[in-house]
């Protein structure tokens, strides 16, 4: 396989038929193939990381493609009508039109419950793969200068997915969407001052009213859509316009991408994938329920089930109500909600900036302005790897609570218990993961240079004369030490003082102290890669060892051996890494 | 009832646990002669003897928690063993004797469901015993609870009923809930049309009573030809996973559906020229 780098220039295509002419005709107005040619030269590494975000990609296409199918039968309608459809539990019940509609779809209209499936399993994996695809950039540092706006356009697709999924479950007004409107209209209304309002605009006056579906439905197949197509475009071009991440090697630097060209190897990788993602979408949407609306009924506003839950991604938040202590305030006959308030609208909202502005936040704290395309490893960044970890278990205990009640039941505990835990736990949790965490990659850090200073354990124990035993270390590949050594060395400055050179009193001097510290924080406990010096000093006591053996007396001068060696010439496995053999070429050495 | 039964659980560690465990060993072999013993011959008698029976029955297994004329028996700190049980009727008996939840086999947070020890006369014996404390709601006739007639139009009419009064509790699909406290209203897989009724007229601990006054008792039995339709229905999308709303599908979503897509974007990465030589990254 050949492997390019992208070229500044397109090669011309050689017309002489019909059909290149009229290309070429087209291309001199359009200017396309000069532009699809560089396109098409353009060069993505191989790694399975890199694929997350095409999950994404792709069960997105699935769910234009899925939606497109509902549309056909859905009907986003409030008015009421009595069921006579062929599901015989509700015939003759009263509900909505949309509500109907969907029924219909399930189990009159050929391979809609199908496709409804689909589209909900899409709807679920859409969103995660999005969610594993961010935490594969942040843990890679794939973020940083030039791709911090690519990141925020990630993170905005992540919020506008969340909402697409909750105003598409909301569409079918069983009795879960319809807890989930009325549980968002709560939400709304716990809003201090403008609640009411907000409700009362978005609702076309009081809950429940006959306006949301259509509204919901508008916003669900046509603004949302459109906002994330084009949001996906974005993310796209910038990407194509970056250029690829890569990991550091052999061969690659920061200023080339060592991989695939775009055509023909990775198109065919990617398209696929795309039957990938279509059939694991299609094998769970024919396999697994999801969104039972036969077995919910229809949305009334006095029925509520045990098991009302959003679905996953909006779990988190849930998680925050459930564990959230019932304080209220009451001012002047208004009453405060804090107990949804903060749980539902702040917390929601600051977890979300937070995400948005985490590039910029960690080059303030680190202060590095360069632009980097050769991603970290995760352990080479232990700050940054340890923060991520705390997030997720932070997301991840709310995660829980928010199935406080399967938990109850399953495990035969006690809900209030779990509540008492997790209301601890959110707050532990996230400080344990991440010294967890730091410590963990520190010690990958530390096993790091120890292989580049004193080579890999050979897994050979040599016994000296004496007898004592020692495990032979051989040094590792130049590849691979490359590979290693492919890092930055962190350069902490020494603290802002008081006084700036000229004696004058720093104005800014307080935000740099702690500017100063949260890097001190960030950075002090890494280890650094080996300097030149070091690495030369060790393969210099590698060599001296080395040649002290070839002259046929080994390094153990001090007792005195002078001795035949009686291994020599005995073909005893192992005894050719003693050393003072020719190693080349040896089966048992491979893989390192 | 709710506040008994915390006590009880609270008291599991106290000095009374090591006495309270040797009366249920007690009653529990007591319970097992009572099976096998010979006594159920004279079942099936005029009403006066099979009270006898009931009373004896209940001497032997009840008595030690319940008292022995019914009358609850209260622990030197005020807290009960077993309720009274006068006026709570026949039904009640047969529902908690006949799911198994009687005779206790230990205190806990909530009677559960278990082997049923006594056979159907002895139930009706036991019953009856009861009955004859106090008036109180009688075991359903099989007219009443029986579902074989029921038409589709009954039926959605009984899931109306469901969604009002028993989903909140019990699931949508009747796979349970959870309740504060440890408490939970169980999943109603493979419960008989009697004991639904049963529970509906009883209320059993956290459950409401659901009087005839309140839910009719052609309701009653609405509700019951829907709950046991709806659980032969098949599973029109596919495996239910537990019909337990969004938490298990998203579990699924991600451990089988992100599962097997990244195991799949592993394997495309890992088959490449470049990879194979052993570029690590
Ligand atoms: C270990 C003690 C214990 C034994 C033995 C026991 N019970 Fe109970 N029983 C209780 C407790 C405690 C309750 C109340 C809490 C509950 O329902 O779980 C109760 C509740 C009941 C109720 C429901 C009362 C109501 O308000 O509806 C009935 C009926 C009953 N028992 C009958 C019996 C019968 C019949 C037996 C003998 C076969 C029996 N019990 C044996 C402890 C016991
Ligand atoms: C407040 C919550 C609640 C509501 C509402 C409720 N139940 Fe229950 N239900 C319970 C609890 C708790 C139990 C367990 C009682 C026990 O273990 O003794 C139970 C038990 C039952 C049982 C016995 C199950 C078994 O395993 O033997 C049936 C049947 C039942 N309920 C039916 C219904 C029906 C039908 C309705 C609606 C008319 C309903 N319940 C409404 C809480 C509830
Ligand atoms: C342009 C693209 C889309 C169209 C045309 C579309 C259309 C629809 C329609 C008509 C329904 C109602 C059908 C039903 O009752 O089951 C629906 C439901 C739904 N949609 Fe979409 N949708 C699109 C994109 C999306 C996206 C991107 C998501 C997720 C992030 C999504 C998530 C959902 C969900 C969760 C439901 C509820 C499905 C159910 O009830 O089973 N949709 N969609």
């Amino acid at each position: 396989m050949s492997t390019t780098t992208n070229g500044r220039t397109a090669a011309k295509a050689p017309g002489n038929d019909k059909l290149a002419e009229a290309a070429t005709w087209l291309d001199d107005r359009v200017g396309l193939a000069t532009l699809a040619k560089k396109q098409i030269r353009k060069v993505f590494p191989d790694h399975w990381s890199f694929m997350l975000g095409e999950i994404a990609l792709w069960s997105f296409v699935v769910l234009l493609l899925t939606g497109t199918f509902l549309t056909l039968w859905f009907k986003p309608s409030m008015t009421e009508v009595t069921y006579n459809g062929s599901y015989d539990l509700l015939r003759g019940v009263k509900m909505s039109e949309a509500y109907e509609s969907a029924l219909h779809l399930s189990f009159d209209v050929r391979g809609g419950l199908l496709m409804r499936q689909i589209h909900h399993w899409a709807a679920n994996l859409f969103i995660a793969a999005m969610l594993v695809h961010l935490m594969r950039i942040f843990l890679t540092g794939a973020f940083r200068k030039p791709r911090e706006l690519n990141w925020v356009i990630g993170s905005l697709l992540l919020l506008l997915g969340t909402l697409e999924g909750f105003t598409g479950y909301s569409l079918p007004d069983d009795l879960l969407s319809g807890t989930g409107i009325r549980a968002a209209d709560g939400f709304m209304l716990a809003v201090p001052v403008v609640g009411t309002y907000v409700s009362f605009f978005l609702f076309g006056g009081q809950f429940p009213g006959d306006d949301i579906i259509p509204r919901l439905f508008t916003a669900h197949i046509l603004l949302l859509p459109g906002i994330l197509l084009a949001l996906i475009g974005a993310h796209m071009l910038l990407l194509v316009f970056h250029k690829h991440t890569q990991w550091p090697g052999p061969g690659r630097t920061n200023d080339n991408v060592v991989g695939y060209p775009l055509l023909p190897v990775y198109t065919a990788k990617a398209g696929g994938f795309f039957f990938i993602v279509f059939g694991a979408t299609a094998l769970m949407g024919g396999l697994f329920t999801i969104n039972p609306v036969w077995k919910f009924g229809p949305y009334d506003p006095s029925q509520v089930t045990a098991g009302s839950q959003p679905d996953w991604y909006m779990g988190w938040p849930d998680g925050a109500l459930r564990i959230m202590p019932n304080w209220e305030t009451h001012l002047w006959g208004f009453t405060l909600s804090w107990n949804v308030f903060l749980p539902i609208i702040v917390l929601p909202g600051v977890v979300f900036t937070a995400v948005l502005l985490l590039p910029f936040l960690e080059a303030w704290i680190t202060g590095d302005k360069r632009e980097h395309h050769l991603l970290q490893r995760p352990r080479n960044a232990p700050s940054r790897t340890a923060l991520l970890v705390a997030l997720m278990t932070f997301y991840g205990i709310l995660w829980e609570a928010s199935g406080n009640d399967l938990i109850a039941t399953h495990f035969h505990l006690n809900l209030n218990y779990i509540t008492y835990f997790n209301r601890i736990m959110v707050f532990v949790g996230p400080v344990l993961a991440f010294i967890i965490t730091r410590r963990w990659c520190i010690s990958l850090q530390r096993a790091d240079r120890d292989r580049l200073l004193h080579g890999y354990e050979s897994g050979i124990i040599m016994r000296s004369p004496e007898g004592a035993y020692a495990e032979k270390h051989l040094p590792i590949s130049v590849d691979e030490a490359y590979t290693l050594t492919a890092r930055d060395r962190v350069e902490l400055p020494p603290p802002p003082g008081e006084v700036d050179s000229n004696g004058v009193a720093n104005r800014k001097a307080r935000g740099e102290g702690l500017r100063w510290r949260v890097r001190n924080f960030w950075f002090s406990h890494d280890i650094e890669k080996p300097t030149r010096t070091e690495l030369e000093e060790a393969h210099h006591h590698a060599e001296h060892e080395l040649s002290v053996r070839d002259d046929g007396h080994q390094h153990l001068t001090e007792s005195g051996y002078t001795g035949d060696y009686e291994l020599d010439g005995t073909p005893a496995d192992g005894h050719q890494f003693d050393g003072r053999h020719d190693i080349s070429g040896d089966e048992l050495r491979k893989g390192h | 009832m709710r506040l008994l039964s915390a006590r009880l659980s609270a008291r599991r560690r106290s000095p009374f646990a090591g006495l309270v465990v040797l009366l249920l060993g007690l009653v529990l072999t007591g319970g097992a002669f009572a099976l096998f013993s010979p006594a159920q011959a004279e079942s099936g008698q005029a009403d006066q003897s099979t009270v006898a029976q009931g009373r004896t029955l209940f001497l032997v297994g009840c008595a030690s928690c319940h008292g022995k004329n019914g009358e609850g028996i209260v622990t030197e700190r005020g807290t009960q063993y077993g309720p009274p049980l006068a006026g709570v009727g026949a039904a009640s008996v047969d529902f908690q004797v006949g799911t198994g939840r009687m005779p206790l086999a230990r205190p806990g947070v909530q009677a559960e469901r278990k082997k049923v020890l006594y056979n159907p006369d002895e139930i009706k014996a036991l019953a009856a015993y009861v009955a004859s404390l106090g008036p109180g709601p009688s075991i359903p006739t099989a007219s009443q609870y029986s579902i074989s007639g029921t038409d589709s139009e009954a039926v959605a009419r009984g899931g109306q009923f469901w969604r009002t009064n028993c989903t909140a509790c019990h699931n949508f699909a009747a796979a349970g809930g959870a309740l504060p406290g440890g408490k939970y209203a169980p999943s109603l897989s493979g419960v008989t049309p009697k004991h639904m009724y049963e529970a509906m007229l009883t209320g059993p601990q956290q459950m409401p009573v659901f009087s005839d006054q309140v839910v009719k008792p052609s309701e009653k039995r609405d509700i019951i030809a829907y709950v046991k339709r709806l659980q032969s229905a098949p599973n029109y999308g596919g495996n239910a996973l537990g019909s337990m709303g969004p938490v298990t599908e998203g579990m699924a979503a991600w451990i089988v559906g992100i599962g097997a897509c990244v195991a799949f974007a592993v394997w495309i990465a890992s088959h490449s020229v470049r990879s194979k030589k052993g570029a690590k990254a």
